[in-house]
């Protein structure tokens, strides 16, 4: 079937986006690649041999219609297609660069199959960046006024989802965010040099235009609880992210200069260490940094401490190349700026010194066992293979868990074992009448496109939910 | 925003008081529990106590010491300007209730903490004794406040120009020698004090608990920054405090952790000095 959709074979390689040196980039905040030109996206829109059954669409989770975008972008109309690829997908901008695409629409790209599949994500951000550049932005009517009331709590990708389309259904929108600014992980996690913040802070402006309130440190379950806000809303979503950040539990963790992800991206995303002294927050700015885990967060730490000034990078990981979690460009890009990588490694203790700092720390070699629950094969240690490296600072990104701070002040939510919100994947309902949660609270840690796409499966569900009320 | 409605200067100027308007926190907040501020755009997040609120003009009291470039520059405010972010009242509230004799004690700009924390105990129907203390005279805050929240007030000061010369740790020791009955000491100051006051009261027995201040960033559970040691475990200062049992806490890991960014704070406080902001 597919093969015979195969009209012609495309001659065109699949187009790169001119980035920055290695070198260069490796020493600023500036993001990585540039982005395409006008005639590099129509050349690499010229490689979409258009199929009857595209994959890609199945294989996208919101169902962008990509042949229809690509094609409008071959034809020149960049704001229409900024606009097609709006009517699935709210956040192009930040999808097309953030999304894994490599396993999604251009893993089951046609072209794919043969040589490279046509380059989906560079062109969703071409067409996107296009439109808000130009300053085409489209504010689509609003449907009549329906005197409802929606609370949403958190600002990530899952709650920025819901409150777009719940204020284009004619509800009132307001989100509650515990920090200072809103974006969830897109503000405060993913790194300038990957994700620019003027583009998450035009986002947000967007709502705000449409009429969504944002109300920021507003931390939910302490200024208000659950209860609370039912009295005054007539329904209310949670998308509260995963931000518990995990441990490792080893002696000596507690030393300085050993940081969460979560602190050392914090400190320097959304509290803008990297511009100290003209910001006030601090981070340590180590020389020799050993970064534990292997996945996006990882090597988003690795990237960032290299911008710091350290001379030496390295990712500790417990598994083998195969299992690294992160995505393949970005271990590609962390390779490319010197990033070194310390494979079937696991750590024992942290050393330090008398001020408290630390100092090194002390690692087991590992080899892979037979497979585990999740089907990779099982790291064991190597008797006797311990050995010490240097490090004046580490970070410790090995995965987060559901922050129990509002599910503890709310009666009636039900949690799973491992205290994620219990949310229904296809409508978002929760145990509580009028709660509906939706992403990192519900499947733990994923990715943006999943959250948006609960955020989507919840707004459809709660506009029934009002309507019918 | 948050506007600044009253500003006073304490303690030789190097405490100041602001009472600043913030009607859904004053309305919420509870003894014990603290907000987190951030002055303006480039600012830090930093976390301070409450030293009271007052829901019915919808105020909260931030009593602060000046010690590094931004309670230096939140000093440079004025009634009328306001505070970019203040997120609470976050930290769980103490917990309050009628054990029968209770002694607070507050060293130097812990006074501002342990103030309504005394009075919830004298309300709840408990004895209370307080201790106050300071360097010297000048340097001691609260003191009318903390005779009318308590019974009975003792004033120390470390160099005899008020009070009792010498440490609140000697008069509370006189106090437990005197008295069996101290079912509860509450003690909020700087770490050495905190960690010699629970030296001495463990050898009595008495339940100690102090509130502890380390470096926190968001102070919602997200980060780990304020990381603390308590009975062998690790702690979140931010969700699982700030009160823990004094007798458990591990002292001269929170000194450390709460010194690990002092080079940085001295050139922040340099660049301030220099160019005002
Ligand atoms: C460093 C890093 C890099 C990543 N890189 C990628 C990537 O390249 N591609 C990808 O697809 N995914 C990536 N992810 C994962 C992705 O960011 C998340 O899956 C996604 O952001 C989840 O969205 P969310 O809306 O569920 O929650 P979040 O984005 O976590 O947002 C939750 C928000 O809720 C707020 N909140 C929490 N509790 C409360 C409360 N009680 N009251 C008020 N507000 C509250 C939080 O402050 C936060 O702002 C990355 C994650 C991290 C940490
Ligand atoms: S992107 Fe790939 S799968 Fe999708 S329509 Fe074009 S060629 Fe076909
Ligand atoms: S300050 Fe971040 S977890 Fe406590």
């Amino acid at each position: 079937m597919a093969e015979k959709e195969k009209k012609e074979k495309p001659k065109i390689p699949r187009q790169k986006m001119p980035e920055q040196e290695p070198r260069v980039r490796a020493k600023n905040f500036n993001e990585v690649p540039f982005g395409y030109t006008p005639e590099l996206a129509q050349l690499e829109a010229s490689r979409c041999i258009q199929c009857k059954k595209p994959k890609c669409i199945e294989g996208c989770p919101v169902e962008i219609d990509i042949p229809a975008f690509i094609k409008l972008i071959l034809d020149g109309d960049f704001v229409g297609s900024a606009r097609k690829l709006k009517e699935r997908n709210s956040l192009p901008a930040i999808c097309g660069r953030v999304c894994p695409q490599e396993d999604q629409c251009e893993k089951v790209c046609i072209v794919g199959k043969k040589e490279e599949p046509v380059a989906v994500g560079r062109l969703e951000r071409f067409a996107a960046d296009w439109e808000r550049e130009k300053g085409e932005v489209f504010i689509p009517e609003k449907a009549p006024a329906t005197g409802k009331r929606v609370a949403v709590v958190g600002s990530g990708p899952a709650g920025l989802t819901v409150a777009g389309d719940l204020i284009l259904k004619g509800h009132e929108v307001i989100i509650f965010e515990a920090l200072h600014k809103t974006g969830g992980v897109l503000i405060y996690g993913i790194p300038e040099f990957r994700l620019p913040k003027d583009i998450v802070q035009a986002e947000v402006n967007y709502l705000e235009q449409l009429g969504v309130k944002v109300e920021c440190n507003c931390v939910i379950g302490r200024i208000e609880t659950v209860d609370e806000l039912l009295k005054e809303y007539d329904a209310i979503f949670l998308g509260l992210g995963a931000g518990l950040p995990q441990f490792l539990n080893v002696p000596g963790e507690n030393f300085c200069g050993i940081y969460s992800a979560n602190e050392y991206l914090t400190r320097s995303n959304l509290m803008k260490a990297y511009l100290f002294p003209q910001y006030d927050t601090p981070i340590a700015r180590g020389r020799n940094v050993a970064v534990f885990g292997a996945g996006n967060v990882a090597m988003d730490s690795a990237r960032t401490a290299l911008r710091l000034g350290a001379d030496t990078v390295r990712i500790i990981y417990r598994r083998s190349r195969d299992e690294m979690p992160a995505r393949i460009e970005e271990i590609h890009h962390a390779e490319e700026e010197g990033v070194q990588f310390y494979l079937l490694t696991a750590p024992i203790k942290f050393l330090g010194d008398d001020n408290g700092w630390v100092t090194g720390v002390e690692c087991l070699r590992m080899e892979l066992g037979e497979p585990d629950e999740s089907g990779r094969r099982r790291p064991v240690p190597i008797k006797g293979s311990e050995f010490q490296l240097e490090c004046d600072m580490a970070v410790v990104a090995i995965g987060a868990g559901p922050n129990p701070l509002l599910p503890t002040t709310t009666p009636g939510l039900e949690l799973n074992k491992r205290g994620y919100i219990v949310g229904d994947l296809e409508t978002g309902k929760t145990s509580k009448t009028g709660v509906w949660a939706g992403g990192d609270i519900v499947t733990g840690s994923a990715t943006v496109i999943l959250a948006m796409g609960a955020g989507r499966k919840a707004a459809n569900s709660i506009h029934d939910y009002l309507m019918s009320k | 925003m948050y506007k600044i409605t009253y500003k006073r200067e304490m303690a030789e100027n190097t405490v100041c008081h602001f009472k600043v308007d913030a009607p859904r926190i004053a309305r919420k907040a509870k003894p014990g529990q603290f907000v987190v501020l951030k002055a303006n755009e480039t600012g830090e997040r930093i976390p301070l106590t409450m030293g009271g609120t007052d829901p019915s003009d919808g105020t909260i009291d931030l009593i602060f010491q000046v010690v590094g470039k931004s309670t230096a520059l939140l000093r440079t405010l004025n009634v009328g300007d306001a505070i970019q972010d203040i997120i609470g009242p976050l930290g769980k509230p103490t917990h309050v209730e009628n054990l029968g004799t209770v002694v607070c004690v507050g060293g130097g700009t812990g006074v501002a903490v342990m103030y309504p924390i005394t009075k919830a105990y004298k309300e709840a129907g408990n004895h209370v004794i307080a201790i106050i203390g300071a360097r010297t005279k000048d340097l001691l805050i609260l003191e009318d406040e903390m005779k009318a929240a308590s019974h009975d007030l003792r004033v120390t000061t470390d160099d005899g120009s008020y009070g009792h010369h010498g440490f609140v740790t000697d008069v509370l020791k006189k106090i437990l020698d005197d008295q069996k009955e101290v079912k509860l000491i509450v003690g909020i100051g700087p770490v050495p004090m905190m960690k010699f006051l629970c030296k001495l009261t463990k050898g009595y027995g008495v339940k100690t608990m102090v509130s502890l201040n380390p470096i926190m960033v968001d102070a919602t559970g997200m980060c780990g920054a304020c990381r603390v040691t308590v009975g062998g475990k690790t702690m979140f200062c931010c969700v699982d405090g700030p009160e823990f049992d004094g007798h458990e806490v591990d002292y001269d890991e929170l000194v450390k952790r709460q010194r690990a960014y002092l080079t940085e704070e001295k050139a922040s406080m340099d660049r301030f000095k220099e160019i005002g902001r």
